[in-house]
């Protein structure tokens, strides 16, 4: 999985270089959020804006780390979705959970 | 054969050939003639149920064994599509995995709701060696 990675004071912002989250990968999405969570980082947004395609793996990966953050006293936010992408988030009423925002910046700007 | 598409597809039991599969989904939404709803829409949903019906295929009915086939059918007519994934393991109960959606933290368990929530009939059933997953889906 191609990922790139920006640090911003506490906050981690992880662009995900994919077209697809799916169950081919979303595994390695998991482990890079745990070497960062081992890291003692737990202020991060998932910019989503490359991934036009997530199933249920790709959203499974997101709320398994969405509950390792809080579990530490951090957070995981959304940034930058597609329009299918979202859909996906309101079909599985995953919206209510995460924070998304329209662009990273926004999402930065709320921690 | 009248406006008829007929696929019949066989790739490996690996989670590398999801993407291809999903893409083929993908393209039948664009080449339906006469088809008046959101088109993108369509295609993503497409993607969607051949995408989570394989991975599950993959790793439950057929235990991850690279060795195994994953055998795919689809059949697209002006009213209708149609499509079965074959396994050649033990199966899962399609009833116990689950129609309603899960608690909003569970990690797992999203996958047959969504199949559930895109199609229109959605059937799992033993087939010779194996099980066949079909889903059907009206078009107009």
């Amino acid at each position: 999985m191609i990922v790139s990675i920006e640090e911003h004071g506490a906050v981690v912002t992880l662009s995900l270089q994919e077209e697809r989250l799916d169950a081919h990968n979303s595994n390695e999405l998991k482990s890079q959020l745990l070497n960062l969570f081992e890291e003692g980082k737990n202020k991060i947004i998932i910019d989503l804006a490359d991934v036009r395609f997530i199933d249920s793996s790709g959203l499974g990966a997101l709320v398994s780390g969405f509950k390792n953050a809080s579990s530490r006293d951090g957070s995981l936010k959304l940034c930058s979705l597609q329009t299918q992408v979202k859909s996906m988030f309101e079909l599985t009423r995953l919206h209510r959970v995460f924070e998304i925002f329209p662009n990273p910046e926004e999402a930065l700007a709320s921690f | 054969m009248k406006n008829q598409l007929e696929m019949d597809i066989k790739v490996p039991n690996q989670t590398r050939y999801l993407g291809l599969i999903g893409k083929i989904g993908e393209d039948i939404a664009y080449t339906l003639k006469n088809y008046n709803n959101d088109r993108d829409e369509l295609a993503y949903h497409i993607n969607l149920v051949l995408t989570e019906a394989m991975a599950n295929t993959i790793k439950h009915a057929n235990s991850n064994d690279p060795c195994k086939d994953v055998h795919i059918t689809i059949n697209v007519s002006d009213e209708n599509l149609c499509i079965k994934v074959y396994d050649q393991g033990q199966g899962f109960d399609i009833s116990t995995t689950g129609t309603a959606l899960p608690e909003p933290t569970d990690d797992h368990g999203r996958g047959i709701f969504l199949i559930n929530t895109l199609m229109d009939s959605v059937t799992y059933k033993n087939c010779g060696n194996g099980n066949v997953l079909e889903m059907k889906k009206r078009l107009n």
